[in-house]
């Protein structure tokens, strides 16, 4: 926007120049009335030539637009499955139906693919053609000078005592930066190429960039995890909670990095209106790429994350995992390990959790149980936790003996407790950290130890991301170029008028819209005039 | 395990309540330009816009204004060198008033208070000032004033104060009144150098985005004007003393050309920080989706206005769709949908 305004514009370059497809037939003749004479062969060109027209693409953009809407305000599968569950439950009637229009997966859905898929052939049908003549243009010599320099949107005429010839060779000089072609007695030029060929850069980048985006979607996966402070990972399935492969991943064969959670960093705002707000955390991991790599340090960071073997390893989140041990009558130690706690929410962290105790003896046991941070009464007498830190950590449980259901074949959720086959034996005190509940009909204890962090953590694998980066980067680039740098033309004709004196003509024309031009045309005539009045004044003057 | 605490809040109290004082006073001055604007705009007399860099009008004697439609050939015969331009520039005219000259005095006023108001609280926070809702309004008032101010000094456009004005008041008012939030420190996912490339963009093409809305709503209302005068009927008031609506097209295009390819820069950093903190590059939250559409209208709007039969007015209209989501993105999906971006 350096120029200014009211001496002209800059318009864009669009790919498409004419507004609308001729109908099928005879152009000029009504079109509609020939069609039905029309050969296959023709509907297809006619086809062809609507679908990589200015008006379609435009429709087809807008298409694509109003189309991502309902993506953004209905829940995606994509996003969050669970939004998605709890919409059917609200929506009973409604969900099915709107699950038959794909509305639940938008941006994967035909018909979206399906506006996407026509709007890149449409761009692929004008940029690919456009793509070469501009090559064949880069190449050509300027077009030719016309015969009437008047008609251009600029020109300039005046007088010389220059000889025409001197007088197209100081045109040249002056007109650097333009590529020139001189002819008997005119020099034509042209300048500002970068346009079309930034016009065709940013739309062939936008092709690359929907490639590099199914290539990552076909090559990658992602998958999650939580990982308790001092456990370690390693990169197979088995170790995913969940696991989203891309349909050309071996899944058998995944990069085989591995680490250990050493330990979790986290911070809370303590005091203040802000107080309770995640201040910062962070995950020291030790990690190798692979099995027999050696063994390096990461800090992870929720924006720092680990890059192993091409794969990335990100921090999303961090909980509590409260520690048991349970005793089973026999007074045996049954079970001792920390058990991740999902929290129910952000600001105060109490948390959920289940413990299933399947080897306790004859019956088995499992708990349901509640992880306060910072245990409080509250006003009404309940107890909650009313800092997300652990200041006053308190775990409550209650108590089930029977069959935990965990040998019936069916998967089981271990964040959820399946009591069909159990029967409540009472709930705990509150316990603090070393306390233990001594079960009521002497079938055991369950000490609650201390508990420790775990990760929440996320694991990526893109191939296509160097890709996808460096197409978007290029489409910027092609941008900036397309609507920046003006493409124009400058004519200069000199020869020998009827008194003797050179006349000499310039003449500019800009390609793009306005006259934003003229002042570069109007400077550059002015400075041949200046030139050429000096230049020979000086060059008689040393001869003589 | 070491569950260190923080102290509270890193928040400096007295800078922190300096910066608040800001807001009101800047929200004064820019009203109070605004009355200003609007009187000029009303009361003034229509008058050749200086300094129109319009090329050989220095030399050029124009005789010829007015000739032959619009094809308005402009000829002179200075010191021996024939010049002859086609579709040269008409003269641009607009109200003018004495008074404009204190509402862009008044305006400045109100921009330096802007810009210190956003250093006080960035300094008072210690961290960069646009981490919630109420810093982004702020942010993106001061770079609408900017634009308005380039504008004013570079294309002689004051007679787009009104019109930038009122949007940057109401928003201004919206954000003293609904969206404030005291200083304070930010969540660890915005705690990165991201913030300043990313939001800073956003923030920077918004501001062009508004003060290209705010042309193009004037476009509008001139085209309006124009036809009515075309039809025979006259048009008095504010309406009637528009600049021509050509012009207001331009201003309203190049404010969409500088925003355009900030705001795709603005969009791909975005994906660059999504890719490290949330671990995919995009993932169709709904604020990447909005970006998206906006994107995806204001680059019709690009071709739409290099395309036969859609320049001038439907264009226009694209254009102010594209605000529209622009505007959406920022109240809408941070109010009515769930996504990573809800950070208000």
């Amino acid at each position: 926007m350096g120029r200014g305004l009211h001496d002209g514009d800059i318009a864009v370059a669009s790919v498409k120049d004419t507004g609308r497809a001729p109908a099928p037939g005879n152009p000029g003749a009504g079109g509609a009335d020939s069609a039905p004479q029309l050969s296959a062969l023709g509907w297809a060109r006619w086809v062809w030539r609507v679908l990589t027209s200015m008006r379609t693409a435009l429709i087809l953009l807008f298409l694509l637009a109003v189309g991502a809407i309902p993506g953004s305000m209905l829940p995606q599968t994509s996003v969050s499955q669970e939004q998605v569950r709890n919409f059917y439950l609200d929506y009973p009637e409604l969900a099915p139906w709107l699950d038959r229009f794909y509305l639940f997966d938008v941006y994967s859905s035909p018909w979206y693919a399906a506006i996407y898929l026509l709007l890149f052939v449409s761009l692929t049908g004008c940029v690919v053609p456009r793509a070469f003549a501009h090559y064949r243009a880069m190449r050509a010599r300027p077009p030719k000078t016309p015969h009437n320099l008047d008609r251009m949107p600029y020109s300039a005429r005046f007088t010389s005592d220059a000889a025409p010839e001197a007088a197209l060779a100081e045109a040249r000089a002056l007109l650097k930066g333009y590529r020139t072609d001189t002819g008997t007695e005119s020099v034509a030029a042209e300048k500002g190429y970068l346009r079309e060929t930034g016009n065709v850069v940013f739309h062939l980048a936008l092709l690359v960039l929907l490639l590099a985006l199914a290539a990552g979607a076909f090559f990658g996966y992602r998958g999650n995890m939580l990982v308790v402070e001092g456990d370690g990972f390693a990169n197979t399935l088995p170790a995913y909670d969940s696991f989203e492969p891309g349909l050309a991943v071996n899944d058998g064969e995944l990069e085989p990095f591995s680490f250990t959670l050493d330990d979790m960093d986290v911070r809370f705002i303590e005091e203040g209106n802000f107080g309770g707000q995640a201040e910062r955390y962070a995950a020291r991991l030790t990690y190798r790429e692979a099995p027999e790599a050696p063994e390096k340090e990461h800090l992870l960071e929720v924006n720092h994350p680990l890059s192993a073997d091409g794969v990335q390893v990100y921090l999303l989140g961090h909980g509590y995992a409260p520690e048991f041990r349970v005793t089973n009558a026999d007074g045996d130690v049954v079970f001792d390990q920390p058990v991740p706690f999902l929290p129910r929410e952000e600001t105060t962290f109490a948390s959920d959790g289940v413990v299933k105790v399947p080897d306790a003896g004859d019956e088995q046991l499992g708990f349901t149980a509640v992880f306060l941070p910072s245990a409080a009464e509250s006003a009404e007498g309940e107890l909650v936790s009313d800092f997300p830190g652990a200041r006053n950590p308190v775990v409550t449980l209650e108590g089930h003996k029977g069959d935990l259901g965990m040998d019936s074949g069916q998967s089981q959720s271990v964040y959820q407790l399946y009591t069909e086959n159990m029967e409540p034996i009472g709930e705990s005190p509150e316990l603090s950290p070393g306390d233990t509940w001594e079960l009521p009909d002497g079938s055991g204890a369950i000490t609650f130890t201390g508990y420790r962090d775990f990760a929440s953590l996320q694991v990526n694998s893109d191939p296509a991301r160097l890709p996808a980066l460096l197409a978007a980067s290029a489409a910027v680039l092609g941008l900036l170029a397309t609507l920046f740098v003006r493409p124009r033309r400058v004519w200069v004709r000199a020869r020998p008028g009827e008194d003797g004196r050179t006349v000499v003509e310039l003449a500019g024309l800009s390609k793009t819209e306005g006259a934003g031009s003229t002042a570069e045309f109007h400077a550059l005539a002015t400075r041949l005039r200046d030139r050429l009045r000096e230049g020979p004044a000086t060059d008689t003057g040393t001869k003589e | 395990m070491t569950h260190a605490f923080a102290a509270s809040a890193a928040a400096d109290g007295t800078l922190a309540s300096v910066s608040d004082g800001l807001v009101i006073a800047m929200i004064v001055a820019y009203a109070v330009a605004l009355f200003l604007f609007a009187i000029e705009a009303a009361y003034g007399r229509r008058r050749p816009l200086k300094a129109n860099r319009l090329v050989p009008a220095a030399e050029v004697s124009a005789p010829a204004a007015g000739a032959a439609g619009d094809d308005f050939v402009a000829r002179s015969a200075d010191d021996g060198m024939t010049v002859n331009v086609r579709h040269a520039e008409p003269e641009a005219r607009a109200s003018q008033h004495a008074v404009g000259h204190v509402a862009l005095a008044v305006t400045v006023a109100g921009c330096l208070l802007n810009l210190g108001q956003i250093v006080t609280r960035g300094i008072a926070a210690d961290r960069w000032p646009w981490g919630n809702m109420f810093e982004f309004v702020v942010a993106i008032s001061l770079c609408g004033v900017v634009a308005f101010l380039y504008a004013a000094y570079r294309y002689q456009a004051r007679y787009l104060g009104l019109f930038v004005l009122i949007p940057v008041v109401l928003l201004l008012g919206i954000g003293a009144k609904w969206l404030y939030t005291e200083t304070g420190p930010v969540i660890p996912a915005l705690d990165s150098y991201w913030i300043a490339i990313h939001v800073s963009a956003a923030i920077v093409a918004s501001g062009a985005f508004m003060v290209a809305g705010s042309a193009t709503v004037t476009y509008l209302i001139a085209h309006r004007t124009e036809l009515k005068r075309a039809a025979g009927e006259t048009v008095t008031g504010i309406a009637g003393k528009l600049p021509s609506s050509e012009l207001l097209d331009r201003v309203a295009h190049r404010f969409i050309l500088f925003a355009f390819p900030l705001w795709t820069f603005a969009v791909i950093a975005g994906a660059i920080w999504a890719d490290e903190a949330w671990g995919r590059y995009w993932g169709w939250d709904p604020k990447e989706v909005w970006s998206f559409i906006t994107w995806t209208v204001y680059a019709a709007y690009l071709h739409a206005r290099a395309t036969a039969g859609w320049r001038g007015s439907r264009a226009a209209w694209i254009a102010l769709a594209g605000f529209a989501c622009l505007l959406f993105n920022f109240f809408g999906v941070n109010y009515l949908f769930s996504g990573l971006h809800s950070y208000a």
